[in-house]
C-alpha cells in the first residue's frame, strides 16, 4: 500500500512540481543538450542517478552537519558524486561522454539538485529523500526526453539518432528515421528551439492543468460536498 | 568564548571529515577507471590518426611505428610527444604530427596534423579542446566540416601572410562568435607545417630493421618558446 505521502512526493516530481517546465530549475543542460532524445535521455539519467545518490547520503548525515556548513558540505558531497560519475561515464561510455562532454560536470551546478538537497533531503527520512529525488530526477528526464524528440523530429527528421554511442555500433540500426529525405531545420537544433519547445511543453501542461481544474459551479459543489 | 571555539573547531572538523570522504571515494574511482578511460583515449586517438591520412594510401600501422618528437615551441609541445609515419611498401607517405595550439580560449587545443610527403596538408584532427559547447567547438570534425579548411594547404599556399583567419586579413574563414578559437587553430597548423619543413628528413627517413627511428630529432635549441598573451578581440568577450 502506497502512503499518501509516497504519493504525494511521487506527484511532485513527475507533474506538479516538475523541475522541467515548473519549477524552471536546470535549465542550462535543459537547453544545451536537448537536441536529440539519445542526448536527452543520458543526462537526464545521469542527473537523476546523481540527484538520488545525493539526496540519500545528505538525509543519511543530516543531523551531523553544522547549519552553518550545510551548503559548502552539500555542494562538496554533490561535486564529488559528479565526478564519480563523470569518471565511470569516461571509462565505460567513452564515445557518450565526449558527446555529453562539459555538461556531465555542469550537473554540479545544476540547482535543481542542490534544491533537492535543500529543501527535500535535509528535513526528510532517507526513503522518502531518494524517492523525491528519483522521482524529482525522471520528471526532468522526461521533460528533457520530449523535448529532445521534438528538436530531433523537427531538426533532423530523425528519432534515437547516436544510439550507438550508447550502446555500440549494434544500435546505429535502431535509429528511427520520421522523415525521409529531410532538409533539416537548423533553428530547431540551436538553442533557440530549445527555448521554443520549452514554451510550447509549459504551454501544454498549462492547459492540461486548466482543463482538469474544476469549473467555478463545480469548485462550490466540491466544497458543499 | 570557549564555547564559540569549540564550535568553530566541530564546524571545521566536520567539513574536514566530508573533504576527506570525498578526496577518498574520488582517488579509488579514478584508480578504478584509469585503465580504461586510458584505452578509450588510445582507441579514439588512432581512430582520429587514421582520419588525418588519406584511406588507403598507407599499409602500415602508424601508432604501432609511432617515434618520439621532442618539446618544441613551433609543435606547441611542452612535454615530449609522438609523430606517427605512414608507409606504403616501406615508401614514406606521410606523417602525423602531434602539435598544440596553446592559445585556445579555453586553454589548450590539441592536434593531430597529417602532412604528405610533398608538404600538403593531408588531414587536421582536434584531439582534445575545452573550447565553448556551440561556439568554439566547430574546429571538432564532429561538430562542423571546419577543419577540412587545411586540407591540401600548405607552406607556400596560401603565402605566409596569408595563413590567418578572415578577419586577420587572411584566407582562413571562421564561424562568427568565435574568432580566438580558429585564429588558435590556424596559427599551430601553420606552425607545424614549418616544422615539417625543418624536420623533412628525419620525419620522412625509413625505419631501419631493428631501429624505429634512423635519426632521431634533437630537441630545438635557439628557438625561444614566448609566452602567448591571449589576444583580446571584442568579438570574444561576449562568450
Amino acid at each position: 500500500m502506497i502512503s499518501a505521502e509516497t504519493r504525494e512526493i511521487i506527484y511532485n516530481g513527475l507533474w506538479k512540481q516538475n523541475p522541467g517546465i515548473v519549477q524552471l530549475l536546470g535549465l542550462c543542460p535543459l537547453l544545451a543538450i536537448s537536441n536529440t532524445v539519445v542526448n536527452s535521455l543520458s543526462l537526464g539519467l545521469a542527473t537523476t542517478l546523481v540527484m538520488a545518490v545525493a539526496s540519500g547520503s545528505v538525509s543519511l548525515v543530516r543531523n551531523f552537519i553544522p547549519h552553518e556548513i550545510r551548503l559548502p558540505t552539500f555542494v562538496l558531497i554533490i561535486a564529488a558524486l559528479v565526478t564519480v560519475v563523470q569518471l565511470l561515464m569516461n571509462a565505460y561510455v567513452h564515445p557518450l561522454y565526449l558527446v555529453l562532454g562539459i555538461f556531465i560536470p555542469l550537473i554540479t551546478t545544476n540547482c535543481i539538485v542542490l534544491a533537492r538537497v535543500e529543501t527535500f533531503a535535509s528535513k526528510r527520512s532517507t526513503s522518502h529523500s531518494v524517492l523525491d529525488a528519483l522521482m524529482m530526477g525522471l520528471g526532468l528526464t522526461l521533460v528533457l526526453v520530449v523535448l529532445g524528440a521534438l528538436r530531433e523530429v523537427a531538426g533532423k527528421g530523425t528519432l534515437f539518432s547516436g544510439l550507438d554511442l550508447a550502446l555500440g555500433p549494434a544500435a546505429r540500426e535502431w535509429v528511427v528515421t520520421v522523415l525521409p529525405d529531410y532538409q533539416g531545420f537548423l533553428l530547431a537544433v540551436l538553442p533557440p528551439g530549445a527555448f521554443l519547445g520549452l514554451g510550447l511543453l509549459i504551454a501544454l501542461k498549462n492547459w492540461i492543468e486548466g482543463m482538469r481544474a474544476p469549473r467555478p459551479a463545480q469548485l462550490t459543489h466540491a466544497l458543499q460536498g | 568564548m570557549t564555547t564559540a571555539l569549540r564550535e568553530t573547531v566541530t564546524t571545521a572538523m566536520t567539513l574536514l571529515v566530508f573533504a576527506v570522504i570525498g578526496s577518498a571515494l574520488l582517488s579509488g574511482t579514478f584508480s578504478l577507471t584509469r585503465p580504461s578511460i586510458a584505452a578509450s583515449e588510445q582507441a579514439e586517438k588512432l581512430a582520429r590518426i587514421s582520419e588525418t591520412l588519406p584511406a588507403g594510401s598507407y599499409d602500415n600501422d602508424p601508432v604501432r611505428d609511432a617515434r618520439p618528437l621532442p618539446p618544441d615551441p613551433l609543435l606547441g609541445l611542452r612535454h615530449a610527444g609522438q609523430y606517427y609515419p605512414a608507409f606504403k611498401a616501406g615508401v614514406p607517405v606521410a606523417v602525423v604530427l602531434e602539435a598544440v595550439a596553446p592559445d585556445g580560449y579555453a586553454g589548450e587545443i590539441r592536434l593531430l596534423v597529417g602532412i604528405l610527403a610533398d608538404g600538403r596538408i593531408a588531414g587536421v584532427r582536434v584531439s582534445a579542446h575545452k573550447e565553448t559547447p556551440g561556439l568554439g567547438d566547430y574546429i571538432d570534425a564532429a561538430k562542423s566540416r571546419w577543419i577540412r579548411v587545411f586540407d591540401g594547404r600548405s607552406l607556400g599556399d596560401p603565402a605566409d601572410a596569408q595563413w590567418k583567419v578572415r578577419k586577420d586579413g587572411g584566407q582562413f574563414d571562421y564561424m562568427a562568435g568565435a574568432t580566438i578559437t580558429p585564429r588558435a587553430v590556424v596559427k599551430a597548423v601553420h606552425r607545424s607545417l614549418k616544422y615539417f619543413e625543418a624536420h623533412r628528413a628525419t620525419l620522412l627517413s625509413t625505419p631501419s630493421p631493428g631501429h624505429p627511428a634512423s635519426d632521431p630529432i634533437p630537441p630545438a635549441t635557439g628557438v625561444e618558446s614566448k609566452p602567448q598573451p591571449r589576444p583580446s578581440n571584442p568579438d570574444d568577450t561576449a562568450r
